[in-house]
């Protein structure tokens, strides 16, 4: 589940519950409709809310990443705690996380 | 000199699912919750349910590519690890089995970032997470047969079973 905010310029996705391969599909699609329709500076997923993740989480942040250096955006990596901070860190994608 | 090492098995489970992406949570959350019987910390539980969502996953994703759905097998084992000048150590062990497609190259597929799976965004870090969340991981493949994973874990416990 994601909660999305759009201010034009700043979109923050507030992902919920658990990112796994069969969530991660959902939590895509209804963050790339917001994408398609505006193109925002920055893209912040907030990680406050999530309970559990794998490394679908890895290819949800890179995907989307993905979108925004298409456009010239930026995306920033908030609130992982925890287990998400842990394979985010594993990842190498500490660089992404807003201090 | 190192001494011998004996294992005896406390407890066990298995448990057959159909490689159905809704039962990715459910194997997870099942074999954690058969863990927790050792007292485990939430980092411990937590790596446990990261490598088991990652092995079920591969199952889901690439052992049963498409619409094919296939079984998974999942046996999890409560060890007592017994060394001659010790006092036993707790060892969980998990047995992830497929019999699926196989995997051509394994060396290959454990390359981080190595997916065959781009475009559904993979990222190819699967092994790379059991391989760290876990102590020991093992890998056997048969093209056409199956692909077998085994994974143990020392846990730092309270007491011993």
């Amino acid at each position: 589940m994601v909660e999305i905010k759009n201010t034009g310029e700043h979109v923050t996705a507030d992902i919920k519950g658990d990112i796994d391969h069969h969530n991660a599909a959902n939590i895509r699609s209804e963050i790339d409709a917001v994408l398609e329709n505006s193109t925002p500076r920055v893209l912040i997923l907030d990680f406050a809310g999530v309970k559990f993740m794998d490394s679908s989480g890895i290819g949800l942040i890179l995907g989307r990443k993905r979108v925004l250096d298409g456009f010239g955006g930026k995306l920033f990596i908030k609130n992982a705690v925890g287990h998400a901070e842990k394979i985010i860190k594993m990842a190498g994608l500490s660089g992404l996380i807003l201090k | 000199m190192k001494s011998k090492t004996k294992s005896i098995i406390k407890n066990q489970f298995r448990l057959v699912i159909p490689s159905r992406s809704q039962n990715e949570a459910f194997a997870r959350v099942a074999v954690s919750a058969f863990a927790s019987q050792l007292d485990p910390t939430i980092e411990e539980i937590n790596d446990i349910k990261a490598a088991v969502s990652e092995a079920v996953t591969n199952c889901v994703v690439h052992a049963y590519p498409g619409d094919t759905v296939g079984q998974i097998e999942i046996i999890a084992r409560i060890m007592s690890d017994y060394r001659a000048d010790n006092l036993p150590d707790n060892v969980f062990y998990i047995r992830i089995r497929d019999k699926g497609c196989g995997i051509a190259d394994i060396e290959q597929a454990k390359t981080p970032l190595f997916t065959t799976c781009a475009e559904g965004e993979r990222a190819g870090l699967g092994f790379a997470v059991m391989e760290s969340f876990m102590d020991k991981l093992k890998v056997s493949s048969k093209i056409g047969g199956g692909t077998t994973i085994i994974m143990s874990k020392r846990l730092v416990t309270k007491q011993s079973v």
